[in-house]
């Protein structure tokens, strides 16, 4: 009896050594090498990477890493970040030379056992991996980025207005309003990289997404925004600015789309809507 | 941030054409330019063999050929303007200021004009005309 029970023990515990090591396998990843891009220029600190060596497990993101980094191995570490749920797109940063949000991106979807992270490209420097996106949301400012309507009564403060719209309508521009300002299509964007006025790919597709809104009655005007030397023009169809989006928008879609009505072949729904709605009345 | 915004403005005062006219212009010169070139490149090895296409008589007798002098004029046109087009859309690219834009426009413009002139000038000279 006694020795079935070794038996069965030992049966369990060798079972149980090989499900560790089954796991271990699958996630040998029990730490890593952080390599972080540190400069600090205005402290006369010039450019060069820190090796951190951080714990991290399945689920750890490269922002959950950079804040163990920061609170227990170097509170210097200059990074920005808010929600930790990619809604808020304050974490954008180059990850394996790829941009990314940190808190988006899981250590275990990363090749290696060391992960490097830089600021981004195409925006000025700040500190280590902190960049200044005034020029980016002046950008995002010059396509005025809000719905136009001159036929709303918006006089009659108390009166609300409504805009009855379509599930159809909805579709052409929902994929674009779900952009967070992140700013990774602005610096994964090659033509950015040498045309600091050229608008952007987040900028063009915000003109796209409120020029083809059925509210907005201003697509006359959104056009002449866009249509000059550093606007939509410039684009190079590299398409890395919806290969890096996080959420799912495809910018190098709404550019083409604009381009399209600009030189005059894509079928102008507004107008059709338009007619269709003239034909009703008469 | 004023400042910031007002990026991009510069370039919507000297204008003669706005950018998407002349991205019209240049698709269409791009699209043509391939099929005037194709019959260019058809002419010269279905009529004769192309080595015997480019002795001196051959080729002076293709001047005297008013359907492939236009053939020439035209590839020469939507080519430089294209091709010019092309050359002042990378260079803006490559510096950004009131000064080099305009100054590139202005030369990529003149180069252009200069270029068709030349060729003009040569295409009249074989055909014989300059010299009537």
């Amino acid at each position: 009896m006694t020795e079935q029970l070794i038996e069965k023990i030992e049966t369990m515990e060798k079972k149980h050594e090989k499900e560790k090591h089954q796991r271990e396998k699958e996630y040998p990843k029990s730490s890593l090498t952080l390599k972080i891009y540190r400069a600090n220029r205005r402290a006369g600190e010039s450019p060069h990477y820190d090796r951190i060596e951080v714990p991290v497990q399945r689920w750890t993101t490269v922002l959950d890493a950079l804040l163990y980094a920061k609170a227990y191995k170097d509170q210097s570490i200059g990074i920005r970040y808010s929600c930790r749920m990619a809604s808020c797109g304050s974490c954008g940063m180059k990850i394996n030379g790829i941009p990314r949000l940190a808190c988006y991106t899981k250590v275990s979807e990363l090749q290696g056992r060391e992960i490097t992270v830089e600021p981004l490209s195409n925006f000025p420097h700040i500190r280590d991996l902190v960049t200044d996106f005034s020029q980016f949301f002046a950008h995002h400012h010059n396509v005025e980025p809000y719905i136009q309507n001159d036929i709303a009564d918006m006089q009659e403060k108390n009166k609300l207005t409504e805009f009855i719209q379509t599930p159809e309508d909805v579709d052409k521009y929902l994929q674009f309003s779900y952009c967070i300002k992140c700013g990774l299509c602005y610096s994964a964007c090659p033509t950015v990289a040498t045309d600091t006025q050229f608008a952007g790919p987040q900028a063009l597709s915000q003109a796209y997404r409120y020029f083809i809104d059925n509210r907005d009655t201003a697509p006359k005007e959104r056009l002449n925004l866009v249509d000059n030397r550093h606007g939509i023009w410039r684009c190079h169809f590299a398409g890395s600015c919806s290969a890096v989006c996080p959420k799912g928008v495809d910018p190098a879609l709404g550019i083409q789309l604009l381009r399209g009505h600009l030189l005059g072949y894509s079928k102008n729904e507004k107008k059709v809507a338009e007619l269709e709605e003239r034909q009703k009345r008469d | 941030m004023e400042h910031l915004c007002s990026l991009g403005a510069n370039n919507k005062k000297m204008a003669m054409l706005r950018e998407s006219q002349i991205m019209k212009i240049h698709y269409i010169t791009g699209v043509a330019a391939i099929f005037v070139v194709a019959v260019h490149i058809m002419m010269r090895i279905a009529i004769m063999p192309y080595g015997m296409s480019l002795e001196y008589e051959n080729v002076i007798a293709n001047y005297q050929n008013i359907p492939y002098i236009v053939l020439l004029e035209s590839i020469l046109v939507l080519v430089s303007i294209h091709g010019f087009n092309g050359l002042r859309v990378i260079l803006l690219e490559l510096r950004q200021s009131k000064k080099w834009e305009d100054g590139v426009t202005v030369l990529t413009i003149a180069a252009m004009i200069a270029l068709i002139a030349y060729g003009t000038r040569t295409i009249i000279i074989a055909n014989g005309l300059g010299f009537e």
